[in-house]
């Protein structure tokens, strides 16, 4: 990843992250084909959602029969996280048409957010539409060609697990973290270190009590809360 | 596909195209306060831990969280390389090819 916002360097950078789609994607249309949903509903869903672990809420959901109004407030609990980011991503682009803003909002995801906030790091804190447009497409395309290949592959892959791609998506975002660490020279690396240590222990405490996905969200407005006490003035 | 199927996907999708859309015009047509732009910078170290650190743990309703140790055992390579090359390629397949190979042994 360098300084360049091209459309060409948007399809570059967010390469090392297909493979996160790819395995999600892959372990998804497997578990939507054994719970009896259509390629056809799992591509739809891939286009419309868009949405990593909501899809696979929704389709336990469907197969369990829940209320349509228990999955939809499902969906929205588990995407919330995208307000925070979307709002945190979006004062990059305030001055591009709202044409521009509403197409950047409509595909962004964790991982497309995250390699954002590594490029901040590298373009004296600038973005491009034309790069975000690239890597949020190349996404788009991945994660749903990705589910409807494991969809197609269900009955003859049981699991996909075997070839480790289940942590492509963790892997993922140890280097993000890692490297928005070591480059954010935006605060000090104590600081950055402080808030990392207080959301990990916020994790912990908070499932205790919430699923993983809402203690996410909780652990996250702790967090940024936190680093608002501890930065230095 | 069922209509069934079909309005929830439809619902789905609208509630999720919504928390991704209305922060980015909201902020787009309003000055940020200070504090808010303080609070939303700590929005990408603080998301991904919590992203990192969910994968580490598996949750059980009522009591405390468990240790996913595959997970902690693949992320021990993948944070090596990445303080070794510094590239995001390299966490992945280090990651994935740790724990394919933890599986082909029967770790996990």
């Amino acid at each position: 990843m360098d300084s360049s916002l091209t459309f060409k360097s948007g399809i570059k950078d967010v390469i090392p992250t297909v493979f996160g789609y790819i395995g999600v994607g892959l372990a998804m249309g497997i578990v939507a084909n054994t719970s009896h949903l259509s390629v056809l509903a799992v591509l739809i869903m891939s286009l419309i959602v868009y949405a990593g672990s909501a899809q696979f809420i929704i389709i336990s959901m469907l197969l369990a029969g829940s209320p349509v109004s228990a999955i939809v407030l499902s969906t929205f609990l588990i995407n919330s996280r995208m307000i925070l980011m979307s709002m945190s991503i979006a004062q990059y682009f305030k001055k591009d048409s709202l044409m521009q803003n509403i197409g950047l909002g409509f595909l962004l995801t964790d991982e497309t957010f995250a390699l954002s906030m590594n490029k901040l790091n590298l373009t004296h804190q600038r973005l491009k539409p034309t790069w975000l447009h690239a890597a949020n497409v190349v996404a788009y395309l991945v994660w749903a060609a990705a589910t409807v290949v494991g969809c197609l592959l269900g009955n003859l892959i049981t699991d996909p697990n075997q070839f480790g791609l289940d942590f492509a998506v963790v892997g993922m975002f140890i280097g993000l973290l890692y490297l928005q660490i070591i480059t954010d020279r935006s605060k000090p690396l104590t600081t950055q270190l402080l808030v990392v240590l207080f959301v990990a222990i916020a994790m912990y405490f908070l499932m205790r009590f919430f699923p993983g996905n809402i203690a996410l969200l909780l652990a996250t407005l702790l967090g940024c809360s936190f680093g608002m006490v501890v930065s230095p003035k | 596909m069922s209509s069934y199927i079909l309005v929830t996907i439809l619902l789905c999708g609208l509630v999720t195209w919504l928390s991704r859309v209305v922060p980015f015009a909201v902020i787009k047509n309003m000055a940020i306060p200070h504090w808010l732009i303080s609070f939303l910078s700590f929005v990408p170290v603080a998301i991904m831990t919590a992203i990192f650190v969910e994968s580490l743990l598996t949750y059980h309703a009522g009591h405390w969280p468990g240790f996913n140790l595959p997970n902690i055992y693949a992320s021990i390579p993948a944070i090596l390389a990445g303080v070794l090359t510094k590239s995001l390629l390299a966490v992945v397949i280090t990651g994935v090819v740790a724990m394919a190979l933890m599986r082909l042994i029967g770790w996990a």
